[in-house]
């Protein structure tokens, strides 16, 4: 089995067989991230860059994590800022990089369709790490990866993302794959902080937080920017973490056995509090150790790898 | 006696008196001297032009036109655009006052006359409505329109200050030419880089809705009630602004409106292809907005069809979806868009595509042309309208190729374009 998808620029419209295998191959992964020497050999000669328009600390870590533990080749473009502030085009970026003969390319952007445009003018395996408030396609993966992990299956479980869904690429990955999983999902945030048309997802959208959690099993709570309230999207930051942060003596309208699941950096006692974050419910570092295996099989399939992962 | 020439042997379209039929055109001393529908006697001659199977017009009138000049001339030209308005079977455009620096003042005015000598094309220039577009203080109205300009406009973006949006159809009364409307309030658009819908919820990009539009729409047609002046709203691209401007009409608001080629043709889905010149403002909508614009043009709510020619270079434009400019071109793709997706589509007939393209314009900016009256000037447009064509942006004459039509098939062109007689654009 090997991926239909030759580039990962978001997770609408894959189908669910690429998910299935990107996410059974992340088991193997997971395995040999856990032995004492957790590297193989499997990318030895790929050269992968890491293409950071956008700071971002905790993705570009475990993406280099992931090229590392393969033994890839690996190259840091980090700046901020839009091309255009850099005085380069992200087409003569690409030209740069095309001369230099990369096999993969990590983009980070703040603007949407910068992988996508990548992707169609240069011969390199471009991967989305994060696009705008767009998508970001392993963030996706490595959260169905963690709740798969615990339940041993997606389809039929209640998620609910809260929060900033408008801003969120987090919140559109984790939709696309999710319901292409068959899970139930469902956003939850204050009207100013939805984009329009939410229901068009095929999700349900609350503004009410009870009613949303009411019998849900998994409960993604997104990271709020302290700028949406300068921005005049929220009255202030208190009444947003008394009505719509998670805190401890809301997790009983949940189900048994639920989930807390946070995509981070998490900002404590506004969008959820530290008891809740540090609960034995929460998976928010797993997530961060799942991002790993998940990112290794996405570098390894995408290569042209197929779902056994060959070690020598 | 210069230039006698007779067009001969096709169909006139001619939407002052309705007729669309056989018909040959005397032309001489530059001006129309009859139209005579014809008889079985083959006409012959040393100066006629035979036009079997080709379809005769008055002159077309694109009255939103970006020409470059002055400062971005490496974009457009005056002499450029108008040879692109020509090849797309145009005698007459109206140029968008937002150059740099603005034509804001009776010299800037001049200049774009004086440029314009050598067009192929009349070149009409709109002055701005306030110094330097900035929206603050009124310009010089009457000495710009003694120097020739046909109306005013702060076109690129909306007058946001109400009061001086009032005062300035107040003061346009002294012109009696109308106030050309952008309409969109910036702080409802917030930076907006699409439409706002479910395209621009799954991309994540900033949408600008519909009512920042429409708000601005209602807007214009309640002052222009309050001040009987005329305003004229550019590119309308919403089901509400159409309805809203219906209604206006019918209550005898003096109120005018055209519509682009795109707004009635393409939407906002088209952008998860990011395609850079499909960024444009007003931005696309959706199909329950290109129905109504077409709606609204079938049943007169929209005047004319203009397409807001917006020329921006490759570099500009070859940018992320976000930091691109705003504008696509349209002088060479415009009629055959028409051709193809409203008459061939039986929306609107021959005699009204013509009136939209040509007598209302005219009518608008009070400007000649638009019939083929005997007296008038001799600006004719004479149509293939079975030519079929692919739309490739390395044929254009502009100087740039911002199109969302590259590789479009078209049916129908511009084969002849004529101005007080001349020549100025043939393929036949
Ligand atoms: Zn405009």
């Amino acid at each position: 089995m090997s991926l239909k998808i030759h580039h990962l620029l978001g997770l609408e419209g894959v189908s669910a067989a690429d998910i299935r295998l990107i996410l059974d191959t992340a088991v193997s992964f997971k395995e040999i991230l856990a032995r004492k020497i957790p590297k193989v050999p499997t990318l030895r000669g790929t050269t992968v860059v890491n293409l950071f328009y956008e700071p971002s600390t905790r993705t570009r870590l475990s993406f280099e994590l992931a090229e590392k533990r393969l033994s890839a080749d690996t190259v840091n473009f980090t700046t901020s800022g839009s091309s255009v502030a850099k005085g380069e085009s992200l087409k003569d970026t690409v030209w740069n990089i095309e001369a230099m003969k990369i096999d993969i390319i990590v983009i980070r952007h703040s603007a949407s369709g910068a992988p996508h445009y990548l992707a169609s003018c240069c011969k390199s395996t471009v991967i989305n790490a994060g696009d705008g408030a767009h998508e970001h396609p392993t963030q996706g993966l490595l959260d169905m990866f963690t709740i798969k992990e615990k339940y041993g299956k997606l389809e039929d479980l209640k998620i609910v993302i809260v929060g900033d869904i408008k801003h969120s690429r987090v919140a559109r990955s984790n939709i696309w794959g999710l319901l292409t999983m068959g899970a139930k999902v469902a956003v939850c945030g204050p009207p100013t902080l939805l984009p329009v048309e939410m229901e068009k997802f095929g999700v349900k959208v609350y503004d009410d937080l009870d009613e949303a959690l009411r019998g849900a099993d998994i409960v993604n709570v997104l990271r709020l920017q302290k700028e949406r309230q300068k921005g005049g999207l929220l009255p202030s930051l208190r009444e947003y973490s008394r009505y719509y942060g998670i805190t401890r003596d809301r997790l009983d309208l949940l189900n048994e056995n639920f989930t807390i699941m946070h995509p981070g950096p998490m900002n404590r006692g506004v969008e959820i509090s530290s008891e809740v974050a540090e609960g034995p419910y929460s998976v928010i570092l797993p997530q961060v150790t799942n991002g790993v295996a998940v990112r290794m099989a996405v570098l390894y399939l995408l290569s042209g790898g197929k779902g056994k992962v060959d070690e020598e | 006696m210069k230039n006698n020439i007779i067009l001969a042997g096709g169909k006139i379209v001619d939407p002052v008196t309705g007729y669309f039929g056989p018909a040959n055109v005397f032309i001489s001393d530059g001006k129309i001297e009859k139209v005579e529908k014809r008889k079985k006697d083959k006409i012959t001659g040393r100066n006629v032009i035979k036009l079997d199977g080709k379809i005769v017009c008055p002159g077309f009138i694109d009255m939103h036109v970006h020409l470059r000049e002055p400062g971005d001339e490496d974009k457009e030209t005056i002499i450029s655009g108008s040879e692109a308005a020509a090849a797309g079977g145009f005698t007459s455009i109206a140029c968008m006052p937002n150059t740099r620096p603005p034509l804001d003042n009776a010299g800037a005015i001049e200049y774009v006359n004086n440029r314009a000598l050598m067009a192929p094309v009349k070149v009409y220039p709109v002055g701005a409505l306030t110094v330097g577009q900035k929206g603050e203080t009124l310009t010089e109205m009457m000495e710009m329109s003694a120097c020739g300009a046909v109306a005013f406009s702060d076109d690129g973006s909306g007058v946001q200050n109400n009061d001086l949006m009032r005062r300035a159809l107040e003061y346009s009364r002294t012109c009696g030419t109308p106030i050309i409307s952008h309409c969109e309030y910036s702080d409802l658009a917030a930076s907006g880089v699409m439409h706002e819908g479910f395209i621009s919820s799954k991309l994540g990009m900033k949408g600008i809705s519909a009512v920042a539009e429409e708000l601005m729409v209602m807007r214009e047609i309640m002052l222009a009630s309050l001040t009987q002046a005329r305003v004229h709203i550019a590119h309308v691209s919403t089901a509400g602004s159409v309805d809203l401007i219906r209604k206006a009409k019918r209550a005898k608001v003096p109120v005018t409106a055209e519509a682009t080629p795109h707004h009635f043709t393409l939407t906002d889905d088209l952008i998860q292809s990011f395609d850079t010149n499909l960024k444009v403002n007003p931005p696309l909508r959706t199909k329950k907005d290109i129905d109504a614009v077409i709606k609204g043009l079938a049943d007169g709510a929209i005047d004319c069809i203009a397409s807001d020619h917006a020329p921006h270079s490759i570099e500009d434009k070859e940018l992320e979806f976000d930091y691109a400019p705003f504008g696509l071109i349209g002088l060479e793709t415009t009629l055959g868009m028409v051709i193809t997706r409203l008459i061939n589509k039986k929306i609107i007939s021959w005699v009204e595509a013509v009136e939209r393209m040509s007598t209302a314009p005219a009518r608008i900016l009070d400007i000649p042309g638009g019939t083929l009256n005997e007296g008038e000037p001799a600006d004719i447009t004479v149509i293939d309208p079975d030519l079929e064509w692919t739309v490739n942006p390395d044929n254009f004459k502009s100087l740039s190729r911002n199109t969302p039509f590259a590789g479009w098939k078209l049916k129908g062109k511009a084969v002849m374009t004529i101005v007080d007689a001349n020549i100025v654009y043939s393929t036949i």
